[in-house]
Order: structure tokens, then C-alpha cells, then sequence
């Protein structure tokens, strides 16, 4: 029997302006899975990950988390499976008034009802895990881009979630930076965490993608592992694609 | 030497009203944070209803002159509502009411001025939306508020003065009372200014103060950006 799937996406369609971001868009992640999303920029890959927390509310569409419906008019229900569905976002986001462990302990106290002592604990634990235990006390600030990256998914990887999304996670970075982020994605694909992650690392996507879902016009054009639409022999959009990104 | 004697001789008088002066501003002022942050909340946040009520609110405290707001209240609405309001509290809440509309763009501008991403990330986190406005927008807006709010300070430290038109005793009603019996106009006024500078000052260098102790490390005072 089929495992049921971490996260599952039903036909969510958002119209913006009159104009279709995303048409009908399908896919589901199990439990440990990778999965990629790459695509042109206005793809519709950011809208996607957006509209699956409700940041961006779709027109219409369903979201299961471990098959239960999210039902995003009830306020409580849609707090309740945010705080399971982890977000990094592209430029960071990191609260610039908190120092980097209270970044991390303030979802804590607020949603979860941590003491404060627990949560700036567990917030060390997390920083620590992305390698950032001694900059606890700095403000983003003061911070790289890839150590704010890492921050925020310290941030995110302490409330528990279920699954993470992340929306182009290096693509707001120096050159330099962006492996020593895609470093601590690595492990935690590595350690089982289900993600779902636009991005144009190729590289990273190929040695570790699950599954590659490209995306165009609002539309998951192709799907496949790296091997079926990356091999050299193989005449699909998403290669043409990768062909002509500058590595 | 007169006009040193009469001045001297007054000063005690005049310099009592200071502390009805910085009374009428110190509550005036928290009277308008108190409806300015939750103005400017309507303003940013509410719906259609709430934000033309504020916007009204602000329409009137700005469009009407305080000397008329002033009569408006005290010698109108609270005396036709039977209100035991005082010179001093009336004239704490016209001030109060007027700042409210003031600092409510202050404190708008302020939140409009954030990266829409931190209220979306406190939403990622699971926070409700008041919890994202408690912890994590306001924090931020008033501490970029703080130069606009200091600006505010002395302009209503200045408007005060025209609450002598109420009897309200404090540095223009002393100072006032005292020239039109000795008229040493002259000397009398210039001791007044000077109060107003020196209350100016002090508040100033107290509220520069604040904003250096909460301004987060890594930004220049005043959230000018990264060092």
C-alpha cells in the first residue's frame, strides 16, 4: 500500500492581474523526499510555494498535510499548518530587530508557548546544527547573506516542520556563500527532511533531487528524477533549459 | 537693573508654570501614542471601515486649528456634557487628540517603510496576524519612529503655549499675568523663550538617548542603514 504523502497539491490555480500564474498545479512529496522545482523566472515557482502555506491565498486548489485538507478559512487550522510547513524565502527575511537566537526562539515562545530559557536553549541547538552556535548574539546586521540564510533555516527547522519549502534558497547570494547553504540543505536531505526547493543549482538538484518538476507558464510541464530528463541523450525541456544557465 | 529685578523677582512664578508645561506635553504625548499606534494600525491593516473612520479622525485633528479645538471642547462639548474636565486636562486631551493624528502617520509611514517579507515571514512561523504585528512590526516601527516622534515632541511642546487661552497656568499664562502688570514685556518674553529652548533641549538629548539604546546593532541610530 501506498504511504500517504507528507504534502499533496491539488489542481491550485492563482490568478493575478487577469493574469494565470498557476494552472491546475499538482504534486505530492513523501515522507524524506527531495523534490526540485526549476523553471524561466515568472514560472510560477515562487507563487507555488507561496500559495501552498497561503502567503499568496490561491483561487482555488487543495492542500493536504498528511491527508488531512487544509482549510485556510479557519484561521487557527491555517497558524496550526504553517507552523508545520517550514518557508525559507529568497532574501532571508530574518527579523533585523532580533539577534540571530532570538531570530530562532521567538516562533518558539509566541506559537509554540516556549518559556523563554527553553526556547533561546533550543535556538542554540538549531544554530548549532547549521554551524552557527557561536554568532547566536549577532543581529542579521551583522551577519553574511549565507550565515542569514542559514539563520532562517535554523529558524524554520525549530518549530518541527513536516516538510520545508524553499524558494530559491542561494539565488540573493555571493557566489562564494551559496555552498556553504546548499552545505546544510545537503544535510538535511541527508538526515530524511521532506523539502520542496525552487532553485538553479543544477548540480545540487542532479547529485540529490528525488524528482525535478519544471515548471513554465504556471504549468508543471515535466517531471522526472535528475536521470530521466538530465541524461545527455535526453530531448526534454528541462534540459534545454540547464544547457543555457551559466554554471 | 529694572528689568533684572522684575524678571528675577517672577521667575519662581514663571518657572512653575514649566512644570504644568511639561505636564501638559508629557501626557499629550501618551495620549497620542496610545490612539496613534492603533490609528496607524486601522490605517495599514483594517478594513475598509476602519481605515476611513481614522482617516477621518486624522482629517479632523489636522484640519482644524487647536485654538478652535481648543474652545471647541472645553467651552463647547464638555461643558454642555457637564464634564468636570479642568483647564489642565482639557487641554492635555485637545493636544492629545491632536498628536494622535500626527504621530498615526508617523507610526504609518514607519510600518509601510518595513520589507513586507517580515510580516509574511512571522506568518511562515505560524503567528497570527496580531501576534506578527505585536512582536515583530511594531518592535521595528516604533523604533524607526522614534526621530518623527522626537520631531513631534517639540512641536507640541511649542503648541502648548496657546493653552494659556484656556487659564491653563503654565509658561505663557504666567509669563503673560505678569508682563501686562510690571510690562516688561521684553525681558519677561525672553525668559519664557528660553524655558521653551532649554525644555526643548532636555527632551531632545533624552529621546536622542532612547533611540541610541534601542537602535539594533549593526544599524546606524535612527535605522539609517548598515554600518
Amino acid at each position: 500500500m501506498m504511504e500517504t504523502p507528507v504534502l499533496c497539491i491539488e489542481n491550485i490555480t492563482l490568478t493575478l492581474g487577469g493574469r494565470k500564474i498557476l494552472d491546475q498545479v499538482c504534486l505530492d512529496i513523501q515522507r524524506g523526499e527531495l523534490k526540485v522545482l526549476i523553471g524561466p523566472s515568472g514560472a510560477g515557482k515562487s507563487s507555488l510555494l507561496q500559495c501552498i502555506n497561503h502567503l499568496v491565498r490561491p483561487d482555488s486548489g487543495i492542500i493536504r498535510l498528511e491527508g488531512e485538507k487544509l482549510d485556510a478559512a479557519n484561521t487557527r487550522a491555517l497558524c496550526s499548518f504553517r507552523t508545520h510547513v517550514g518557508m525559507i524565502f529568497q532574501d532571508f527575511n530574518l527579523f533585523d530587530h532580533l539577534s540571530a537566537e532570538e531570530n530562532v526562539a521567538i516562533a518558539l515562545r509566541k506559537v509554540r508557548g516556549f518559556p523563554r530559557r527553553a526556547a533561546l536553549d533550543r535556538a542554540l541547538e538549531e544554530l548549532g546544527r547549521v554551524g552557527l552556535a557561536r554568532y547566536a548574539a549577532l543581529y542579521p546586521a551583522q551577519l553574511s547573506g549565507g550565515q542569514k540564510q542559514r539563520v532562517a533555516i535554523a529558524r524554520a527547522l525549530a518549530m518541527d516542520p513536516k516538510v520545508i519549502l524553499l524558494d530559491e534558497p542561494t539565488s540573493a547570494l555571493d557566489p562564494e556563500l551559496v555552498g556553504e547553504v546548499l552545505a546544510v540543505i545537503r544535510e538535511l536531505a541527508k538526515a530524511g527532511m521532506t523539502m520542496l526547493m525552487a532553485t538553479h543549482q543544477m548540480d545540487f538538484a542532479r547529485a540529490l533531487a528525488n524528482e525535478i518538476l519544471f515548471m513554465e507558464h504556471g504549468v508543471i510541464v515535466e517531471r522526472g528524477t535528475p536521470e530521466e530528463l538530465l541524461r545527455p541523450d535526453a530531448v526534454t525541456r528541462t534540459r534545454d533549459f540547464c544547457a543555457k544557465l551559466v554554471v | 537693573m529694572q528689568h533684572l529685578i522684575v524678571v528675577w523677582n517672577a521667575s519662581p512664578y514663571i518657572f512653575g508654570g514649566s512644570c504644568v508645561t511639561v505636564g501638559i506635553v508629557v501626557l499629550a504625548l501618551a495620549l497620542g501614542l496610545m490612539l496613534g499606534v492603533p490609528l496607524a494600525l486601522a490605517q495599514v491593516y483594517g478594513g475598509v471601515l476602519a481605515r476611513r473612520c481614522a482617516g477621518l479622525y486624522v482629517w479632523f485633528f489636522r484640519g482644524v486649528p487647536i485654538l478652535v479645538q481648543l474652545f471647541l471642547f472645553y467651552f463647547g462639548l464638555f461643558s454642555s456634557l457637564d464634564l468636570p474636565i479642568n483647564a489642565f486636562f482639557s487641554s492635555c486631551i485637545v493636544l492629545g487628540l491632536t498628536s494622535a493624528a500626527y504621530q498615526s502617520q508617523i507610526f504609518r509611514g514607519a510600518i509601510l517603510s518595513l520589507p513586507s517579507g517580515q510580516f509574511k515571514a512571522g506568518r511562515a512561523l505560524g503567528m497570527s496576524d496580531a501576534c506578527s504585528v505585536r512582536c515583530i512590526i511594531l518592535p521595528q516601527a516604533l523604533r524607526l519612529s522614534l526621530p518623527g516622534w522626537a520631531n513631534e515632541f517639540s512641536i507640541l511642546l511649542k503648541d502648548s503655549a496657546i493653552c494659556f487661552v484656556l487659564g491653563t497656568q503654565e509658561i505663557m499664562a504666567r509669563t503673560h499675568f505678569v508682563a501686562s502688570r510690571t510690562h516688561e514685556h521684553l525681558a519677561l518674553f525672553m525668559l519664557a523663550g528660553l524655558l521653551y529652548f532649554l525644555i526643548t533641549l532636555a527632551g531632545l538629548t533624552l529621546l536622542r538617548r532612547l533611540e541610541n539604546a534601542l537602535s539594533t546593532p549593526g544599524y546606524a541610530a535612527g535605522g539609517t542603514g548598515a554600518q
